[in-house]
């Protein structure tokens, strides 16, 4: 602790208002003093707090009593690792199926939507994930499922669980035609791509009124149904039950979303999944011990488009209404935001991220506007402080912390020691 | 309108269009070419320089000074604007970009996608959710060129756009600063043994890029008369072909890209139904990523590090 | 001025001295650890382990920018010119440290009298330049921040033998101006015969040490590295 940290902090600090206090002050044309100096306020207390924590790091007491300032990362994740597994999952499994008997419809509609996006979230783990590849335009593969049941229901009258394989092998497809020319491309062009991919599938689907009705959505899909054998006057018949109530639908997306966590466990622990966390690591080397790179990214991007078509087809038939405006390129964020803060590959990562993400701004109504405002912020600083997510991959580290081990970078690395000793 | 008046027409337009597509690629082209990163955030840094613009022209206005002092007026707006922006992406670059130099590029990739969504939600918060208006500045006079028409507002922007290219031009190329950016971003670790400090180069890389998409911003701020907290996406993208078409990590190569990018968007609104223009503008860009993604003056993106 | 460092991996406990104003020499075979000594001591590798003291001041903890600056420049390996820039433009980011215009502006007529065909050159893109031109330009480049060591990686590579004669008599006559060099090659022979002190390096460790005449001389390197 010395000056030249405090001067530091009241030069941010100045840098912070000159930033803020325009933006904040003028919503209108006249300067709004109290909103932007709270707002100013609130970013100095978040930049204090930093501050004062890096100091605390490197004083000389806390390196005595808590140990060096890597280790705080790794002593949490060994924490969490100390648990077993098995009783995370029962204690889990057991906390939502009871969880629709003692919340209000409201709260039971909150857990529907968060599982869906928990089923996006472990479907794009898949892409980003597992594989490795950055895809923006995910939400696409969404809008597929939904828009599959939704027009051979609405036009074919056709069953929920005959659009479902449809969906899931149209969005497959599409995965495959999305990932194809994306496969020799670099990280930050294929992301672009895939963003492009995504929102050209929704502008067509905006556009094309004759076959979506574009804007308007479509309406009145009926919910899946389930056949049963039940008795009745004239003998043992089949008779339906809709799932039109919450609680029913709500235990099928539990379904659904167990069915999918199981789904990409195998596939994370089977050869193609250790194939996939190859290819991530080092494409090069993969392909060079006889990895098969082309079949297998189009693989993780067919897999990934199947779990979001589901969800999307389940989406669609529990709104009975489906619209372009659902899939637009924030959405994609969004299940981007639950991977990556999460923790990429990281099955429990991802699941706690969507409930932070989609559940805790719904309880708290007042912070839903600043729900992406936040996330986005934390997605920037989270690459920085901590890029294996909340919950890091027990297997594998995601090539995201390791440092490159090129000179500059070790470089780097030792004259930020030195200086901060300075 | 005939033929000729047609054509000369949608030139204009395309040029119009062109110029400010070729400004906002200005910007990511010069951080991609230094630091090898897609600043996704510079379609808010664009947005951002939209609403800073406004604020100060609101302002002036207010107090009646857009009348009596009309270039002195142009002179604050766009100078606030770049200012603004140029703080703003020193400061991103500071705290998402530059601690993550030697992590892998998916981690920096992440991070300014991260910055971008904060930005954007970041302005929603502070300005509103809908459109703005921005107060008419020139009103619907013109002048007529062969029979075509070109409005005062879109003259002055097409010679500012020019004029800020030409000064861009002859900072990177007569200036020892401009130098020394171009040859960190040809060469870093051989500019640091020249003793160039790379870090200050990089900052000045992001107060520049930045600040013409902010003058790009107060442009179409100006033109369309509205701005929105998320009209920086469809630019973004729009301007990133642009600058991949014309050769990432080239400062011709964007100007170049613009120019086509806004004539290809032109042509297609003359002849072709416009709800699907943007569509075509992400088809042109999936399809030179896929067959030529080192642009049309396209360089070899990845350097020989010592 | 005194030089020590001891490095594990390439370079595993390596010392040398050079006295100011000489040309040493550092020969061996490829893949020795030449290169990685002369980035060692720019600062680009990080030496792990010993220290590097320039005129009694040590460096080894510092930046390639602040290794410039104490007045030593390199011709890296595979020299390393902007290739989008001119010539021109390559000599003067050589003098960017330096504020003395009209110096500079006879230093480069300095450097285009050791190596005329630059002057030719002069607004061409560094791209285009030959092989044996581009080794000129780095050398150049590297004069022109009158730097008081220059370090020279393999100076000789890839060019035909009249030009290595014309590149190291250009050498000699650098170090005449008072420019001390310290030079890594494979070309033994030619490095020797201008040198004052020789280290013979091979896999990471120096296992020879003598005057450059004396290693001339001697029975082992002319067995290994001079062919005879």
């Amino acid at each position: 602790m010395g000056n030249g940290e405090f001067k530091k902090f009241i030069i941010y600090s100045l840098f912070l208002g000159v930033l803020i206090l325009p933006m904040v002050g003028f919503p209108g044309t006249h300067f709004e003093a109290k909103r932007a100096f709270i707002v100013w306020g609130v970013f100095v207390g978040v930049l204090a707090l930093g501050m004062l924590n890096q100091v605390v790091r490197q004083s000389s007491i806390y390196q005595k009593t808590l140990g060096g300032p890597q280790s705080f990362n790794r002593r949490v994740t060994k924490q969490f690792q100390k648990i077993p597994v098995r009783h995370w999952t029962l204690i889990l499994l057991a906390a939502v199926a009871v969880y629709p008997l003692l919340a209000n419809n409201y709260m039971v509609d909150v857990g529907i939507t968060c599982l869906i996006y928990i089923v996006l979230g472990l479907g794009l783990n898949i892409v980003v994930g597992l594989a490795g590849l950055l895809d923006l335009g995910y939400i696409a593969f969404y809008a597929v499922g939904a828009y599959t049941y939704s027009l051979l229901n609405l036009h074919f009258g056709m069953s929920f669980w005959l659009c479902l394989p449809i969906g899931i092998l149209l969005g497959a497809i599409l995965g495959c035609v999305i990932g194809y020319p994306t496969l020799r491309m670099r990280g930050d062009y294929l992301a672009i791509v895939t963003m492009g991919f995504g929102e050209i599938i929704r502008l067509v689907l905006n556009n094309w009124d004759s076959l979506t009705k574009g804007p308007n959505g479509l309406l009145g899909m009926a919910k899946p149904s389930i056949m049963y054998p039940a008795f009745s006057n004239s003998g043992l018949e089949w008779a339906t039950y809709s799932l039109k109530s919450l609680h029913a639908l709500y235990y099928f997306i539990l379904l659904i979303a167990v069915l999918t966590v199981i789904g990409v466990r195998r596939l994370d622990q089977s050869r193609i999944g250790r194939a996939w966390v190859a290819i991530r690591e080092d494409e090069v080397a993969a392909e060079l011990s006889g990895v098969p790179t082309t079949w297998l990214k189009l693989l993780a991007y067919a897999m990934g488009a199947a779990f979001a078509s589901v969800a999307g087809a389940f989406f669609a038939a529990k709104l009975s209404y489906t619209n372009p405006n659902f899939f637009i390129f924030m959405e994609s964020c969004i299940v981007l935001c639950i991977v990556v803060l999460g923790g990429a590959g990281s099955i429990p990562g991802v699941i706690l991220a969507g409930v932070l993400l989609i559940a805790v701004p719904e309880v708290f109504r007042e912070l839903q506007d600043y729900r992406m405002f936040a996330f986005g912020l934390a997605m920037a600083v989270m690459m920085v402080l901590r890029p294996e997510g909340l919950i890091p991959a027990t297997r594998r580290k995601l090539g995201l912390s390791d440092i490159e081990t090129d000179t500059i970078g070790e470089l780097e690395e030792s004259y930020q020691a030195v200086d901060s000793r300075t | 309108m005939d033929t000729s008046s047609f054509l000369v027409q949608q030139l204009i337009n395309a040029l119009f269009l062109g110029s400010i597509y070729a400004l906002i690629a200005l910007g990511y082209t010069m951080v991609y070419g230094i630091i090898e990163l897609i600043n996704f955030a510079h379609g808010e840094l664009f947005t951002a320089g939209a609403f800073i613009g406004l604020i100060v022209l609101a302002a002036l206005q207010k107090y009646g000074f857009v009348q009596t002092h009309f270039v002195l007026t142009l002179f604050l707006v766009f100078g606030m604007a770049m200012a603004y922006v140029g703080v703003l992406g020193v400061a991103i670059e500071h705290v998402a970009y530059k601690p993550l130099r030697n992590a892998s590029r998916l981690a920096a990739i992440l991070s300014a996608l991260g910055m971008s969504i904060f930005l954007s939600n970041g302005m929603m918060l502070s300005q509103g959710v809908s459109d703005r208006a921005y107060p008419a500045l020139f009103g619907l006079k013109g002048i007529t060129i062969i029979g075509a028409r070109i409005t005062y507002g879109q003259v002055f922007i097409i010679i500012l756009s020019l004029l800020l290219m030409v000064a861009l031009n002859m900072f990177v190329n007569w200036t020892k600063l401009g130098k020394a950016m171009r040859a960190t971003a040809q060469n870093q670790v051989m500019a640091r043994m020249l003793g160039i400090n790379i870090d200050r180069t990089i900052r000045v890389t992001f107060i520049i890029g930045p600040a013409l998409g902010a003058a790009a911003g107060v442009m179409v701020g100006m033109y369309y008369g509205s701005v929105r907290f998320d009209m920086g996406f469809i630019y973004m993208i729009k301007a990133f072909a642009a600058a991949i078409l014309g050769g990432i990590g080239s400062i011709p190569g964007a100007v170049l890209g613009g120019m086509i990018i806004g004539g290809v968007e032109v042509a297609w609104s003359a002849f072709l139904p416009s709800a699907w223009k943007d569509v075509t503008t992400f088809i042109v860009l999936i399809l030179v990523l896929y067959f030529k993604p080192s642009g049309i003056l396209g360089e070899d993106v990845s350097e020989t590090r010592v | 001025m005194h030089t020590y460092y001891g490095n594990i991996h390439a370079l595993k406990g390596i010392s040398c001295t050079i006295p100011s104003g000489d040309i040493a020499c550092l020969i061996g075979a490829n893949g020795a650890g030449k290169s990685t000594t002369l980035l060692t001591i720019f600062g680009v590798q990080r030496a792990a382990r010993g220290e590097i003291r320039f005129k009694g001041r040590p460096i080894h903890r510092l930046r390639p920018e602040q290794v410039a600056v104490q007045g030593i420049s390199q011709a890296p390996e595979g020299r390393q010119i902007f290739a989008r820039m001119t010539t021109l433009e390559n000599l003067e980011m050589g003098a960017y440290l330096r504020n003395d215009k009209a110096e500079v502006a006879g230093d480069m007529e300095w450097v285009f009298g050791l190596f005329p065909r630059l002057k030719d050159r002069a607004r061409q893109l560094g791209g285009t330049l030959s092989g044996g031109e581009q080794q000129m330009l780095a050398i150049g480049r590297a004069l022109m921040a009158r730097p008081e060591l220059l370090l020279l990686d393999e100076p000789s590579l890839g060019l035909a033998p009249k030009l290595v004669e014309k590149i190291f008599e250009t050498i000699l006559e650098i170090n005449k101006n008072g420019v001390t060099i310290f030079l890594v090659e494979q070309n033994a022979h030619m490095a020797l015969s201008i040198s004052n002190t020789g280290y013979v390096m091979e896999t990471g460790r120096i296992v020879l040490t003598d005057s450059a005449a004396a290693l001339l001389k001697n029975e082992k390197v002319k067995k290994a590295y001079l062919g005879e």
